[in-house]
């Protein structure tokens, strides 16, 4: 049954980590604009159309 | 596929979407209703940026108000203060861009670089309305990157009191943080407590003393770290000898940790640690409610978020912009088409007309003559004029209000509910708790005495009144923000529920720029509306451009000469007829009224009548006071004169008193004389002379009809389309003041039978466990859910 210490180091440790990957991203400002790049994600990568639609044209 | 384009025939400009008059511009098969969107079209087509247009419809926004100058920032000392960051290659700088509005804006203010190579990225919040571009300042200075930007017709607000940075300061980076760590140590402490809770086997007891040490090493963190704040404000308060709320929270946190230590030190029982976090978990989201602010609204703004950055001084016959600090009385000052008047100055140069409309809310021109003094805020219409400084810019007639003592006052102080309730709550607990525990001591029995006292304090620690005042009023101006009434924070909503004197400004407030109304007093016939058209189609003045709506004539006439002396009018020959439309000195009228938004006409030297304009009242202006009349007393008070009294005495009930001829000082002391009556004063304008008013006001409401414009500082702002819900916006801030009482009845009675079984010293930690978290549950969906039930009622949703 020691190993209940192992686990629960274990899972306070992962948690921890969580915790510390929070603060990395609030503080790197991750959390300050919730709306633009959902927006931004739908554009369309238009060098590559653009490319071909110069190669259908000639 | 441009084929299909091109045989698809266009409904509005292709670029704005704005009705195509007479005359359109053509480009590619797309029509435009001005040189400016062609433009646009056409620097984007050229660089291969089409998509612009393939996200939305008409994407851009009207190019037919003429641009600005920005030549004041070609100097370095302004410029420094305006970016970010800037080292020898780059420099960064973030533009509040309030014509931001759809997924296109996003895209190509992103894709500047193609443009403009000299920029190396730019990033978007369009939340804000803010965009981050970083740019070699080698190749493109910031004055080309702010022409770049209004060329493609995102012009950036450049202000002195930079809103987007002092947006920038309000950070929740620290609370977030704090609630972060409460939420982590509420997690695992409530893991570690199950064990305790579903009740041990005898052989794994010697886990319990483990589960215990673990406990209290997560509430450590909660304590001191977490609940730092509420010890402060605790400490302040109590300082002040003054009872908040934060401290019976206070003391409740401490009592609950002292009790957890102890009873795990010493190994009686497992202590309250998932109390503890949770408790502290829960209140600081409440907070965190409370704290949520808008992010593309201004409540601070003063003068200097509407005064223009630089102005240009002569020198020696030479112009150069200088910062507005550094204007001095005696210097001269050069203000073109559009710009801001600075500061209080005297005329000595051109034709000045005047628009005053951010001052007054009247948005016609004024005229002034040569000598006579211009205050500052008005905006010159027409050719370049020349000035001379007779005021410094913080001396002047309207920035003086700000020197006024009630703007040096932080932030106003709201008597909350909350705050009047802690005061007897935190001395009753604290009753309580003595009592109990006297009367265990009494009876002998010291352990009980201890687990009495300290359960009193934990159990009726205030977490769901904490709470109910937050989520009931978070609620509440989420409602309110989506029927456009912005209020700054959750305080104010209380104070409106307070208020029983509404005072209104009346040009822009109670009546409409954007509606206005043309009376003409005269004859004309048919043949002689069209000739009149024909003249004033050809300026650019607004009056003539009114004066062409109302005449709603069907074809012009060619005209065989015209002229147009600024400032007086125009005179035109229409085949064998001469026509004189102006002010009365111009048309040769010897009693016409000198007020400049009247013109006259004469057909042949026979003066035909004159054309007055009038702005009408908000739509609901009478059913507003009306509704408003039950219950509130209701005064107007304008900067403006009495000509529209009778037709507001018709309105206004008999006890109002109207007041006009007011000058912005005398607005504020005004509202003072209601305060010391002994009312709640509501002043509702718009206008920079309305700033001393609304903030001497227990609450200042500016109205205004594009949220983004300027508005003076204020304690909410009321969008100009939501003017008739006015009154229910009254009585729906009262429902939530009713929803925070009985939410208050509640979280009452939850305490009521918590200490009936602390003061009997026989509370069970998991008792606590329960007791809590239901509490709040119960607190944050009843004010949420009445909250929206009651704005249903009142039709907000």
């Amino acid at each position: 049954m020691n190993i209940i210490f192992f686990l629960i180091g274990c899972s306070v440790l992962i948690a921890l980590i969580f915790l510390g990957a929070f603060f990395w991203a609030n503080r790197t400002g991750q959390h300050d604009d919730t709306y633009t790049p959902s927006v931004r994600i739908l554009f369309d990568d238009e060098v590559v159309a653009d490319e071909r639609a110069e190669t259908k044209k000639s | 596929m441009s084929e299909t384009v091109n045989t698809v025939v266009e409904e509005g400009c292709f670029h704005c979407g704005d009705k195509v008059e007479e005359a359109p511009f053509l480009l590619d098969g797309h029509t435009f209703c001005c040189l400016g969107c062609q433009t646009v079209y056409q620097v984007l087509h050229d660089s291969n940026m089409q998509n612009y247009y393939k996200y939305n419809t008409h994407p851009g926004r009207s190019q037919k108000k003429k641009g600005i100058d920005v030549s004041y920032l070609d100097e370095p000392n302004i410029a420094a203060k305006l970016v970010d960051f800037k080292d020898d290659h780059i420099a960064v700088m973030t533009f509040y861009i309030p014509v931001i509005h759809c997924s296109s804006c996003i895209w190509l203010l992103e894709h500047l670089y193609k443009l403009n190579p000299a920029v190396v990225t730019s990033q978007v919040d369009f939340m804000k309305k803010q965009a981050t571009i970083t740019f070699k300042h080698n190749e493109l200075s910031l004055r080309g990157l702010v022409e770049l930007l209004i060329h493609i017709g995102y012009e950036p607000k450049i202000t002195l009191q930079d809103v987007v940075k002092e947006g920038k300061k309000v950070n929740q980076n620290g609370l977030v943080a704090k609630i972060a760590v409460a939420g982590f140590c509420f997690g695992n402490s409530m893991m570690l407590s199950f064990p305790e809770y579903f009740g041990m086997a005898d052989f794994e007891k010697q886990y319990a003393s483990v589960f215990g040490y673990l406990n209290l090493a997560f509430a450590v963190p909660t304590l001191l770290y977490s609940a730092s704040d509420y010890f402060k404000s605790a400490w302040m308060s109590l300082k002040q000898k003054r009872l908040n709320l934060d401290v019976p929270l206070a003391l409740g946190i401490f009592i609950i940790f002292i009790r957890t230590a102890f009873e795990v030190l010493t190994k009686t029982g497992p202590g309250f640690a998932d109390t503890l976090c949770s408790l502290v978990f829960f209140i600081l989201i409440g907070k965190w409610v409370q704290q949520r602010t808008y992010y593309h609204i201004s409540f601070e703004r003063d003068y200097r978020s509407y005064f223009p950055v630089a102005v240009t001084r002569i020198e020696n016959n030479v112009d150069r912009p200088v910062q507005l600090s550094d204007l001095k009385v005696g210097d001269r000052i050069l203000v073109r088409n559009n710009e801001i008047i600075p500061a209080d100055s005297i005329l000595l140069n051109g034709q000045a007309s005047i628009d005053f409309s951010f001052v007054t809310g009247e948005s016609r021109a004024v005229e002034k003559i040569l000598g006579e003094v211009i205050y500052a805020g008005g905006r010159q219409v027409g050719e370049a004029i020349e000035l001379e400084v007779v005021k410094p810019v913080s001396q002047s007639y309207l920035t003086k209000l700000w020197n006024n003592e009630s703007f040096k006052q932080y932030e106003k102080q709201f008597d909350t509910f909350i705050g009047f309730i802690s005061k007897y709550f935190t001395i009753g607990l604290v009753a309580i708790a003595v009592v109990a525990c006297g009367f265990w001591l009494v009876g002998g029995d010291s352990m009980k005495a201890w687990g009495a006292f300290t359960a009193v304090l934990i159990i009726a620690c205030p977490c769901a009144l904490a709470l109910s005042s937050p989520f009931t009023l978070s609620a509440a101006l989420s409602i309110f923000d989506r029927n456009k009434f912005y209020i700054k924070n959750t305080a104010a909503i209380e104070e409106m529920a307070a208020i029983d004197c509404i005072v209104f400004d009346k040009t822009g407030t109670i009546s409409s720029p954007r509606s206005s109304s043309m009376f003409f007093e005269g004859q004309l016939s048919g043949a002689e509306k069209i000739a009149v058209a024909s003249v004033c189609r050809n300026s650019g003045h607004p009056l003539s451009r009114e004066i062409v709506k109302w005449m709603n004539v069907s074809s012009f006439q060619e005209l065989s000469s015209f002229e147009e002396i600024a400032g007086q009018g125009m005179r035109a020959q229409v085949g064998e007829v001469s026509i004189l439309v102006g002010s009365a000195s111009f048309v040769g009228v010897k009693q016409g009224s000198a007020d400049g938004s009247v013109v006259y006409v004469s057909i042949d030297g026979e003066v035909k009548g004159f054309f007055t304009l009038e702005q009408s009242w908000r739509v609901g202006l009478v059913d507003v006071v009306n509704d408003l009349k039950e219950g509130y007393d209701l005064h107007l008070i304008s900067g403006d004169n009495e000509r529209r009294m009778d037709a507001l005495k018709l309105i206004f009930p008999k006890e109002s008193s109207l007041l006009f001829n007011q000058s912005p000082g005398e607005k504020l002391l005004e509202i003072e004389a209601w305060q010391d009556k002994g009312k709640q004063v509501c002043m509702l304008g718009d206008g920079l002379n309305d700033a001393g008013a609304l903030r001497k006001a227990d609450l200042g409401i500016a109205v205004s009809d594009d949220i983004n414009n300027f508005s003076p500082g204020c304690d909410a702002i009321l969008d100009g389309d939501s003017f008739a819900k006015l009154p229910k916006f009254f009585a729906f801030a009262k429902d939530a003041v009713k929803v925070i009482h009985l939410s208050f009845a509640i979280s009452l009675t939850y305490n009521v039978v918590g200490l009936s079984f602390a003061v009997q010293g026989t509370m069970s930690p998991l008792f606590a466990a329960i007791l809590m978290p239901i509490s709040t549950v119960t607190i944050i969906s009843f004010t949420s859910l009445s909250t929206r039930w009651l704005a249903k009622r009142r039709k907000l949703v």
